[in-house]
């Protein structure tokens, strides 16, 4: 039988997810000496027991491929030795996609959220990012500005710690950086193959410590962040922000907690946050001075939603009828090629940080006739990775059977070398998230429903990463795979490259905004939103650094305006 | 340790599901001890980074074979030792590194098909297959046939033209037998050395040896 149960204390703030937003928020107010309640819908997260750091694949008997050889069926939903932290299906919590079209909604339920396994690519947005439709007429202002937003840049990048160098470039903003990590050999050959096209390749900007800061000792090189580091060496808001919170007595954490609904009392404003304690299928509810949701930029929207009430029969915080719409996420392509120069090269260490010691910033903001607006940064992939099940089938299958196999795998190792792009996409009225009223997922919650159409923009925009990486790869002496090209078939697919953003927008104008400057429902004022969904569009520089600002941000002005009694 | 009992093949394979990193005291102290102070001297980065290394390099048994006395979770005792034996023809031990049996091969088949039907199902029947061929071609299976026997239906199965009409019904199982092979090779220690992998441990700084980039970029198209 259900339960209700009604908490008698009022408190401070209670945050809504403890992702980056809400790690942040949780460190910010903390700081400040609020009182903070951390509602999260998983589980809490125990690195020394979570995180398989360090571990070869021959010290678990199925060697990576999951208990029951899930990997070798398809039905592994993640790579076995990452960071928990959540797929895009999630047992009991299903979501609807329009007919005909495509869309994958990634959630994360663990403490520290998506930050426990992120690539940690850390840019700052440019100023025209801000202000897109003063800079070329398309997409939407901000209501802030990059002359705005730098100093809490600056405070986000101090705090995760960012490696970077100074370059004076538009489109990449510098910060406060901590020493760049020296490249890698195939990582050169990229530099090279950049300068004979005109293509700039600069240090990487990455939330990976190369100096010890804030009780974090610096990295120690093993290429493992993705299955998250037992010295927080690289940034996750659990351990970075989270834990250390945790000890100023300022903090309480209630994990397994669902956020079904935002109360609201006579006066408009929020009252408090009804939930499921998964635990026990009870139904709770937590009294709160004021709210920050910092769910996901679709998760927020869909609580927003579902809070219905008299007062607000559209849901909470939409008066004007834009939460869930303008949902963006990155627009994602990946070509490797083989590069002969690197074939039985001297074998050394080159684990490094997790991921890339160089990236290409968009470097044709300027040109005029292109046929996509803004553009798009590159990834860098290769070196000698970890061997794990799968690395050498390639090289056996060519090989047939016999001594050849082992003679193509020490021949191929390392030598493939693999180009990502990820690229801006324009808000559109035909993507967008919106309340599925025929299904309740297994608490009982209305479920989303997804609308995407990849637009033509972003089909060109695959097509010249395509001939990019293509050129890129030659210009190495490399080989691109003999395989059919179609941009409107290999652009990712939303939500799979999980940079959701964009569902409660902000703006100067409540009739085409939800959310004030300062990430504030224009309705509710003790009502604060701090993920992704504030945002007014998605530019090709990942979201996390943003979030991270912007919630901080956000946090210093909610706790101000707590401490004039406007809130 | 979660492990069963059951699991237990041979002292030096490991018997868990789930790594145990609990035995890793350095973890703990790393862990907690950093994150309670806010200065970090580079001491104690150092200790750390000793601390995260030590276990790295704890590279376990070298060979992940379960010996003669194995006894099989799954395959039936021929099918293990035939399985065992085309292992070692698909990866032969070559004057670098042993064969594939040295890699657990047969042990890490024989493994996963008593935790996955479809698995074993696919193991059991290509076995199958390969000895009633072998049978009716040579009068004998595959284990008791000539090497020159074994080798000339291995020629077919994994020709240049991925496998011929003759084997085209042991073909699903002839790709299922080479990837796992492969894939248990270069997840053992023997594969992790034949490879020439040396990572997973701890450094204080990351540079490039000069050797490695002027090899490659003397056989790239920008020269030295």
């Amino acid at each position: 039988m259900l339960q209700v149960q009604r908490a008698p204390a009022v408190h401070d703030v209670v945050v809504i997810g403890s992702g980056a937003g809400g790690g942040t928020t949780v460190k910010v107010l903390t700081d400040l000496g609020i009182n903070v309640t951390l509602l999260e819908a998983g589980p809490m997260l125990d690195p020394m027991k979570d995180f398989k750091e360090h571990v070869w694949p021959w010290e678990v008997n199925h060697r990576g491929s999951g208990p029951a050889a899930e990997s070798y069926f398809g039905k592994q939903q993640w790579s076995y030795w990452n960071a928990p932290n959540g797929y895009w299906d999630v047992p009991g919590e299903p979501y609807s996609v329009a007919q005909g079209e495509e869309f994958r909604w990634f959630r994360s339920r663990i403490l520290g959220g998506r930050t426990n396994h992120y690539g940690r690519i850390s840019l700052r947005f440019s100023d025209y990012d801000f202000k897109p439709q003063a800079f070329d007429g398309l997409g939407f202002d901000w209501p802030v500005t990059y002359e705005e937003m730098s100093p809490w840049y600056d405070k986000a990048e101090g705090f995760m710690g960012v490696t970077g160098t100074h370059e004076g470039l538009r489109t990449a903003p510098d910060g406060n950086f901590l020493p760049p990590v020296a490249p890698r050999v195939h990582e050169m050959l990229v530099q090279r193959a950049g300068k004979k096209l005109n293509i700039p390749v600069i240090p990487s900007r990455m939330a990976m410590l190369t100096k010890s800061i804030h009780g974090r000792a610096a990295c120690h090189y093993c290429g493992q962040c993705g299955r998250g580091c037992h010295t927080a060496s690289a940034f996750t808001s659990s351990q970075a922000m989270i834990f250390p919170a945790m000890k100023t007595g300022k903090l309480n954490i209630i994990t397994g907690a669902m956020a079904r609904e935002l109360l609201v009392n006579d006066e408009g404003l929020v009252s408090g946050v009804s939930y499921v304690d998964k635990a026990t299928r009870s139904e709770k509810t937590i009294r709160a001075r004021a709210v920050v949701v910092a769910a996901s930029a679709c998760e927020s929207a869909r609580l927003l939603l579902n809070s219905k009430s008299t007062k607000y029969p559209a849901g909470l915080a939409n008066n004007s009828g834009v939460v869930g719409r303008y949902l963006t996420d990155t627009v994602g392509y990946s070509l490797g090629g083989s590069v002969p120069a690197l074939e039985n090269m001297p074998r050394h260490n080159c684990d490094g940080i997790g991921g890339m010691h160089v990236y290409v910033p968009w470097w044709e903001l300027e040109k005029k006739n292109k046929d996509f607006p803004r553009g798009y940064h590159i990834e860098i992939g290769g070196g000698f990775g970890m061997p794990q099940l799968g690395s050498f089938r390639g090289a056996a299958a060519n090989a047939g059977y016999g001594a050849g196999i082992k003679a193509a795998a020490r021949q191929q190792y390392g030598t493939n070398v693999n180009f990502a792009g990820r690229g801006e996409m324009i808000p559109n009225e035909h993507s967008y998230c919106e309340i599925d009223n025929t299904k309740v997922d297994q608490w009982g919650i209305p479920v989303l429903k997804f609308h995407w159409i990849s637009q033509p923009y972003e089909i060109k925009m695959v097509q010249h990463m395509h001939d990019t990486f293509t050129a890129m790869i030659e210009a190495m002496g490399g080989r691109v795979p003999n395989r059919s090209f179609d941009p409107a078939a290999n652009i990712s697919k939303g939500g799979q490259i999980i940079h959701e953003a964009g569902t409660v927008r902000m703006g100067d104008d409540p009739k085409k905004s939800a959310l004030n400057k300062w990430s504030q429902a224009h309705e509710v004022k003790n009502l604060v939103v701090a993920d992704a969904a504030p945002f007014n569009g998605n530019p090709d520089k990942n979201v996390t650094l943003t979030i991270v600002a912007n919630a901080w941000r956000a946090a210093e002005h909610l706790a101000e305006e707590m401490k004039k009694g406007n809130v | 340790m979660s492990n069963k009992p059951s699991d237990a093949i041979n002292p030096s394979i490991p018997l868990t599901d789930t790594p145990d990193v609990s035995r890793r005291n350095l973890f703990r102290i790393v862990g907690t001890t950093l994150l309670s102070a806010e200065l970090v001297s580079a001491q104690d980065a150092k200790d750390a980074h000793a601390g995260m290394a030590m276990p790295a390099a704890a590279t376990g048994p070298k060979s992940l074979n379960g010996g003669p006395n194995y006894i099989p979770k799954h395959l039936k005792p021929h099918y293990f030792k035939t399985m065992r034996a085309l292992g070692d023809l698909i990866m032969p031990a070559d004057a670098t590194s042993p064969a594939a049996s040295e890699a657990g091969a047969a042990e890490f088949i024989d493994f996963l098909c008593s935790r996955n039907e479809d698995l074993a199902a696919i193991f059991d029947g290509g076995l199958s297959w390969l000895d009633q061929y072998m049978i009716h071609k040579h009068g004998t299976d595959f284990l008791s046939s000539k090497p020159a026997d074994q080798t000339g239906l291995l020629d077919l199965a994994y020709g240049s033209r991925g496998g011929s009409p003759e084997t085209a019904g042991g073909a699903q199982f002839f790709t299922w037998a080479r990837n796992m092979v492969v894939d248990a090779y270069y997840t053992s220690p023997v594969g992790v050395k034949d490879i020439g992998y040396m990572g997973n441990t701890a450094v204080s700084v990351f540079s490039v040896p000069k050797e490695a980039v002027d090899y490659a970029l003397k056989r790239s198209p920008f020269g030295a």
